[in-house]
């Protein structure tokens, strides 16, 4: 076992909740990022500002969380460019056709009870480990 | 107006979770997906705090007419288990496992992981175009953006 951090995982887990209640208590609205990420693009134009401001509120956090912490935030990424583009395109299809993500599926969902994130959450982990797995397998023969 | 603001903080509280749980750092991911090597279980931890608040504070705030910001609840009513969901999940696990980013923790290392999140996010959004054309070429088009919204759950 490595860097197993219990602590700030549940504190972190505990805002995303936070965020997640608020968004339905507020607006009402699911807080699955890649439905919001994709209506970016794809929603009706009523539909599109709340989206973008959502998206901007996650790419500002680490700004904001730098400006009241001196560590750097630990960020480490050694997939290869081909890697990087696959993985990109099989997340963007992936949760289009499945209807949902980590947040929407795995956040939202699985605390609704709905029988369909379950299914989707139990799939996408345990694909993720195979590839993981095989991955490691590849690189490592 | 207030319908946005409240977008715009809850996008920061959830990226906020997203970066102190680490959950935006791709190798920390791969570490909990990373089962039969040296399994990091934090993610777990992640999901059961924001489960236990979210599942109860939905409990809560589903209780009222409507959100405050809302004429209704936008909750998907979708409850088939078909081909689409088995088969689309199965491949955002692949993607996921690929580089250990899933979609919230991308959009959030932006602001810290340079280039190769560029690369990522622009993959994932022609990915998920992609998916848009083809969808629409399969079937035509429905009551477009409303009936897409019901249906999807994140």
């Amino acid at each position: 076992m490595q860097d197993f951090t219990p602590v700030s995982a549940t504190l972190g887990g505990i805002l995303i909740g936070l965020a997640a209640v608020l968004l339905m208590g507020l607006n009402g609205r699911i807080a699955g990022i890649s439905g919001i990420f994709s209506g970016v693009i794809f929603a009706s134009a009523g539909d599109k500002l709340w989206r973008l401001l959502f998206v901007a509120g996650l790419v500002a956090a680490p700004v904001l969380y730098g400006l009241f912490s001196s560590e750097a935030i630990p960020f480490t990424l050694t997939s290869s460019w081909p890697l990087i583009v696959a993985g990109g395109l099989l997340v963007g299809f992936g949760t289009r056709l499945g209807s949902g993500c980590t947040s929407g599926h795995g956040v939202c969902g699985l605390s609704r009870l709905s029988t369909r994130s379950m299914v989707a959450v139990g799939l996408f982990m345990l694909s993720g480990m195979v590839t993981v797995f095989c991955l490691k397998m590849l690189t490592a023969g | 107006m207030y319908r946005n603001l409240s977008a715009l903080f809850a996008g920061i509280l959830f990226g906020l979770g997203l970066v102190v749980s680490q959950m935006v750092n791709p190798a920390k991911v791969i570490g909990f997906l990373d089962l039969f090597g040296a399994w990091d279980p934090s993610l777990a931890f992640v999901m059961g705090g924001a489960l236990i608040v979210t599942g109860i504070g939905y409990r809560l705030v589903t209780k009222k007419e409507q959100p405050m910001f809302d004429e209704n609840f936008h909750i998907p009513a979708d409850r088939t288990i078909d081909t689409r969901l088995v088969i689309g999940s199965v491949l955002f696990g692949a993607g996921w496992g690929l580089v250990g980013l899933c979609p919230g923790p991308a959009i959030s290392a932006l602001s810290i992981g340079g280039l190769p999140i560029i690369v990522f996010l622009v993959s994932m959004g022609a990915g998920g175009f992609l998916f848009e054309k083809l969808n629409s070429s399969i079937q035509p088009p429905t009551d477009s953006m409303t009936g897409h919204d019901s249906a999807q759950s994140a």
